[in-house]
């Protein structure tokens, strides 16, 4: 048993045991913590099949942006677990109806990977390239529109999120940082030269 | 077997190689904040323990090692005490692919920039884990405005990244230090000034220093995110702030300083070629600018921060990413041997 393999049995059975925990924990903050682990140990295995890339990109997407403002809304969030359970033998039969359909999926997609003779190498092997380099060549030269026409729809994506949650208040205050900076001091403050009063009965020096 | 054992084995004794002066250096690190910091308010400093106060450092670690952990009522338990590995594990991790020197690294990957980003990014687990888990408002207060800020201005410093990455060529830490080399002119620093001040500035956001300290704003909200840890929990975020301070030190020399490079010609004998010691004395200075902000600058309101992570850094770096596309494009600036 080599090492690699070792590890990838570790990695694996973290994989397993943090998505069984999603399902299972009653903390709603401690099961999104397992999905995190979930996401950590696969983009390992990624990485033992040297798709390093795709492996620090999910890390860098999923568990360093998405989950933590997931993690955020779980945590403002006042989750009745009571409640969150109620409806669980109601719904168990949908559930166990899409698993099992997922579950067929996924036999015969394993089916048929295995009817082929033998997997072929990959392009980044193939190419004596790096997986980064690989990846970068092609997501610039072969797939350059697919490429751009998905960052388009993110971006409307983006912009449709904003457009949908902005409102505008009458009669909000707002800061102008520009125009602060701008302000001198003779805007603000006027310095009158007087001379100094004296005499009378006002105050002692 | 016995050889990938024995190969396992020499990977922690370099890990440990790595760690132990680090953690050294995070002792000395503190002793030097104040001791700066006290020069520059006209005061001493530590100088009663040990000779010029140099043990101060260690006599605070004792001291944090021996002091009891208190756990607050209805504290989540489990991730109260899980939380400061979780900020220390990821500001240690990304050492591994620093270079040192030429061939001195630990994990010569290819993708070392996104290592080092996935890393990062990381880091912010362990603050809003804290202060979720202590079941305190203010330690709440200090991990949400800490995500916030993280989450900001990292999009700034990915930027950046991605500039010295088109001048660069590569996503190997190795790659980008060997590209600036031929003097000093040659350097990131001078075709991409505005990425490296933006990126310097968004490293010091990201270790919530001060101006950008709000998650700890001792002034509004106690200690932000670690107010209830004590002992050696709360020395684990410590260690983890100050590693990571060093971390965004040694990267601003590498990426946009000339890592090991020296910037003498290399016909000046030992001065005039690349080691270790140049790579150490560029992160100090560096390092130094951290301590020197934290004495000379008062506090940033929080949505100052947010209008300079969104409205300033992030317009500016789009721009230089053209910039510097256009640089690579017409060669104006080619990567050196």
């Amino acid at each position: 048993m080599s090492i690699e393999l070792l590890a990838f049995y570790f990695f694996a059975f973290f994989a397993v045991l943090g998505a069984l925990l999603v399902i299972s924990l009653r903390n709603p903050v401690h099961a999104v913590l397992s999905l995190v682990l979930t996401f950590f140990s696969m983009a390992s295995i990624w990485m033992l099949l040297r798709a390093e890339f795709l492996a620090l990109v999910l890390i860098v997407v999923y568990v360093g942006a998405v989950m933590v403002l997931f993690l955020f809304v779980v945590m403002m969030l006042d989750i009745k677990v009571a409640a969150a359970r109620e409806g669980f033998i109601r719904y168990l039969p949908v559930g166990i109806g899409v698993a099992a359909v997922m579950l067929a999926e996924m036999v015969a997609l394993l089916g048929v990977r295995a009817m082929h003779v033998a997997p072929p190498p990959s392009a980044a092997v193939m190419g004596g390239q790096a997986n980064v380099v690989w990846i970068g060549r092609a997501l610039y030269t072969e797939y350059l529109l697919p490429f751009e026409l998905a960052a388009m729809i993110l971006t409307v994506g983006i912009v449709a999120a904003v457009a949908l949650t902005l409102r505008r208040r009458p009669g909000v205050r707002h800061q102008d940082a520009a125009r602060q900076v701008a302000v001198s001091a003779h805007e603000r403050v006027r310095l009158v030269s007087m001379p100094a009063e004296r005499g009378g009965n006002g105050a002692q020096p | 077997m016995l050889a990938e054992l024995l190969l396992v084995l020499w990977t922690l004794a370099k890990v440990l190689a790595i760690v132990l002066p680090l953690v050294i250096a995070v002792a000395m690190f503190v002793y030097w904040e104040r001791k700066v910091i006290g020069w520059m308010h006209v005061r001493m400093g530590p100088n009663q323990i040990g000779p010029l106060g140099l043990m101060q450092a260690f006599a605070d670690v004792a001291k944090l090692l021996l002091k009891e952990i208190v756990v607050p009522t209805n504290a989540n338990r489990f991730l109260f005490f899980l939380a400061p590995m979780l900020a220390l594990v990821p500001a240690l991790a990304a050492w591994a692919v620093i270079p040192f020197s030429d061939g001195l690294v630990l994990a010569n990957i290819n993708a070392g920039v996104l290592y080092l980003l996935a890393m990062t990014s990381m880091g912010v687990y362990g603050i809003i884990l804290a202060g979720w888990a202590s079941n305190s408002r203010y330690a709440l207060l200090g991990a949400m405005r800490s995500a916030a800020q993280v989450v900001s201005y990292e999009l700034a410093m990915g930027l950046a990244l991605v500039c010295v990455l088109v001048l660069a060529g590569s996503l190997n830490l190795s790659d980008i230090v060997t590209a600036q080399s031929g003097g000093l002119l040659h350097w990131f620093w001078l075709p991409l000034l505005p990425m490296a001040v933006v990126y310097f500035i968004s490293g010091v956001a990201e270790t919530n220093r001060a101006p950008f300290d709000v998650a700890e704003g001792e002034s509004e909200i106690v200690a932000g995110f670690h107010v209830e840890y004590s002992g050696s929990a709360f020395a684990l975020f410590f260690l983890a702030e100050y590693a990571n301070m060093i971390l965004v030190a040694f990267l601003t020399s590498i990426l946009f300083l000339g890592g090991w490079l020296s910037p003498f010609p290399a016909t000046w004998g030992l001065i005039g070629h690349g080691s270790f010691f140049w790579l150490l004395a560029k992160a100090f200075v560096v390092a130094f600018l951290f301590l020197w902000f934290r004495a000379s600058f008062p506090r940033y309101r929080y949505d100052q921060i947010m209008r300079l992570g969104w409205k300033v850094f992030i317009p500016i770096a789009l721009v230089w990413v053209l910039v510097a596309g256009l640089l690579k494009y017409f060669h104006i600036v080619a990567p050196g041997a």
